[in-house]
């Protein structure tokens, strides 16, 4: 593969990292910590305050979610690109 | 058949399971004995991973932890699970394209110099020894607890059982034990998290009683109404900033933790390992979405059975009268009315509860079958087992491949490296079963140190070796020993010294996130103002940024 598709492909592979790190720290840090104190006056569904739920269970399956998109987008750009192992 | 009779069929058949296992899977040649031939299925390797990664304190004291700490066990719960992200997106497919055998092989080659080989050998070494001191323990707890088998016995037992799976079976008979070792471990903390919340709240899934009951409100509330601190509430056993810093030294920690990046090598080929760390999540999420259930639905069943009820009445409850016997329960009528009162206030709190009590009495809280507390007893003993399994590849690929074969004597044949690996792990265990019967107290507190260390050298020299093609020698040999002085430094300060908490009150367990921005800043730095890296290494970058050709790496 030449250098400036390599490029391309790269740089296409740090914009999806750097979407879905946001996402990441939004929720882990953002909503689970440094606004839970707020979040907390929100109670959904008759269950436990908002922010301290992200914090024990919300973000974990953020998380498992996050790497799943991960792994499914990039093998559609591995074999648009023809690098697929 | 009693609970003791059947806990030790179980345990039995378990260890026989796994040492059945290990025989079936041993290995003659160096690729099957480091990387298991690099013929682990994704999700297989997910299993593998999520057993090798919880550790005997994940099952049996995680839930008891977060019980006592309220919203602020959210550090372990986040921490200990979001660095998979990390892993996935940033590190696990780019080692495993460039191939080779160990963490800080790739730190060698990278940095073209012995000098990060050795600092990245060190680092392995004393961050696995350390986490592995803690598994022997755990096992000869839970051995002595459920069976009442002396701790030495307990602690040798495990040591043996794991050093012939890895002697013989080398990665590949660890990955498939630990695939065993999981489905043990899950289904023992699932049947507790399962009966406990279908007890409480009637629902069968504890993930959703946690979400749609309002327990943990009402746990809070009485909490407050006994004069301890509310459950729900942030910030209240550790100040917002710790929480944060905490969460990030735990999650980069995680990712750059070596015995779980070498999982990511086992798996056919690069892209397999971003599938493999979404499975391996997946399978350690099951367990990090029930331990906070389990901690909520435990603490407000002991909180409502035994505080201000009358304490001849508290003792006629089988589960109470057990716990107290083995001294994890106190119950003390200080002011002598004959009715337990329980306060935030130690004077006159009447009841002492171990956090390790949160799960351990959940079999019999929750009334189940006498089978499962053996299967209880059996997930504990594997969570550690299957831990510790891969710490010894890790300290035994350090020095027979790393040290050995690539300093050393790099024309050694295949017989040699095979045997030296083996022995190392023989030594290995023998130099740590005696940490592990009669641990110094240091080494508990140590594991802040593997985390620490961890996230302030490993995190950002691999990073950088990726995602920086101008990163030299220079700056990350520099990055590294920066962020392994100051993080170590502060450690020993704060923790055995005496020194305040200088900076911004940060504790010991969180300072890892700042050595690892030091880490970042003082490579970019040195990096900057020294010549770039030899053509060959930008090249080496480029390749292992696409996955293309990572099933050839199966002949190196």
């Amino acid at each position: 593969m030449d250098g400036s598709k390599l490029a391309e492909y790269w740089q296409k592979n740090l914009a999806l990292i750097r979407n879905l790190l946001v996402v990441w720290a939004v929720v882990a840090y953002g909503l689970g910590i440094l606004l839970a104190p707020a979040l907390n006056g929100i109670r959904l569904f008759g269950g436990p305050p908002l922010g301290f739920w992200i914090a024990q269970q919300g973000a974990i399956w953020v998380f498992v979610v996050l790497i799943f998109i991960y792994a499914t987008r990039m093998q559609a750009l591995d074999r648009e690109y023809g690098v697929e192992d | 058949m009693s609970v003791e009779a059947w806990t030790w069929t179980i345990v039995i058949l378990s260890f026989a399971l796994y040492l059945g296992i290990g025989y079936w899977a041993r290995v003659r040649e160096t690729a099957g004995f480091y990387v298991a031939g690099r013929g682990v299925p994704p999700v297989a390797n997910g299993a593998a991973t999520a057993a090798d990664w919880m550790s005997g304190a994940s099952f049996i004291s995680m839930a008891g932890l977060i019980a006592f700490l309220g919203y602020d066990g959210a550090v372990y719960l986040m921490g200990w699970t979001g660095g998979y992200v990390l892993l996935a997106l940033l590190l696990a497919p780019y080692l495993r394209k460039y191939g080779k055998y160990t963490v800080p092989e790739f730190v060698g080659d990278r940095y073209y110099s012995n000098l990060a080989r050795v600092v990245a050998v060190i680092s392995a070494l004393f961050v696995s020894f350390v986490y592995m001191v803690p598994q022997l323990r755990g096992v000869g707890i839970v051995l002595s607890r459920y069976l009442g088998v002396d701790v030495a016995t307990g602690v040798w037992a495990a040591v043996l059982v794991t050093a012939f799976i890895a002697v013989i079976g080398g990665m590949k008979g660890i990955t498939w034990t630990q695939v065993a070792q999981y489905t043990v471990l899950i289904s023992a903390y699932l049947i507790m998290g399962i009966a406990l919340s279908n007890l409480l709240t009637g629902n069968l899934i504890p993930q959703l009683s946690f979400t749609f009951s309002d327990f943990a409100v009402r746990l809070s509330q009485l909490q407050v109404e006994l004069g301890f601190k509310e459950y729900v509430a942030p910030f209240q056993n550790l100040s917002a900033l710790n929480v944060f810093l905490i969460t990030l030294t735990l999650m980069v920690g995680t990712a750059g933790l070596p015995h779980v990046i070498i999982r990511f090598y086992t798996v056919p080929r690069a892209s397999d390992a971003r599938w493999s760390a979404g499975w391996a999540l997946l399978f350690i999420g099951l367990l990090y979405t029930t331990a906070p259930a389990v901690a909520v639905f435990s603490k407000y069943n002991l909180l409502s059975t035994l505080a201000n009820k009358p304490l001849e009445e508290v003792r006629q409850i089988d589960w109470v009268a057990k716990w107290e016997k083995t001294g994890l329960l106190k119950l003390e009528d200080k002011n002598g009315d004959g009715i337990l009162q329980m306060s935030g206030n130690r004077e006159v709190n009447e009841v002492t509860i171990d956090r390790d009590i949160i799960v351990l009495s959940t079999p019999e809280v929750a009334k189940l079958a006498p089978f499962i507390v053996g299967l209880v007893a059996a997930g504990g003993l594997a969570a550690a087992l299957s831990t510790a399994a891969g710490l010894l590849i890790v300290m035994s690929s350090a020095i027979s491949h790393d040290l050995y074969t690539r300093m050393i004597n790099p024309n050694a044949s295949e017989a040699t490296k095979l045997t030296i690996a083996r022995v190392v792990i023989a030594l290995v265990v023998i130099l740590a079963a005696p940490f592990g019967i009669n641990p110094p107290a240091f080494i508990a507190q140590l594991v802040a140190f593997a985390f620490g260390l961890a996230a302030s050298t490993f995190f950002p020299a691999i990073l950088l070796g990726i995602f920086d093609r101008r990163m030299n020698m220079q700056g990350a040999v520099a990055g590294m020993i920066v962020g392994l002085v100051f993080t170590a430094s502060y450690i020993v300060g704060t923790k055995y010294l005496g020194w305040p908490n200088f900076v911004f009150g940060i504790t010991a367990e969180g300072i890892g996130a700042i050595g690892m921005l030091l880490n970042f800043l003082v490579a970019y730095l040195v990096s900057r103002a020294t010549q770039a890296p030899p053509q060959e290494i930008q090249k080496l970058v480029d390749e292992i940024r696409v996955p293309k050709g990572s099933g050839a790496a199966l002949e190196h």
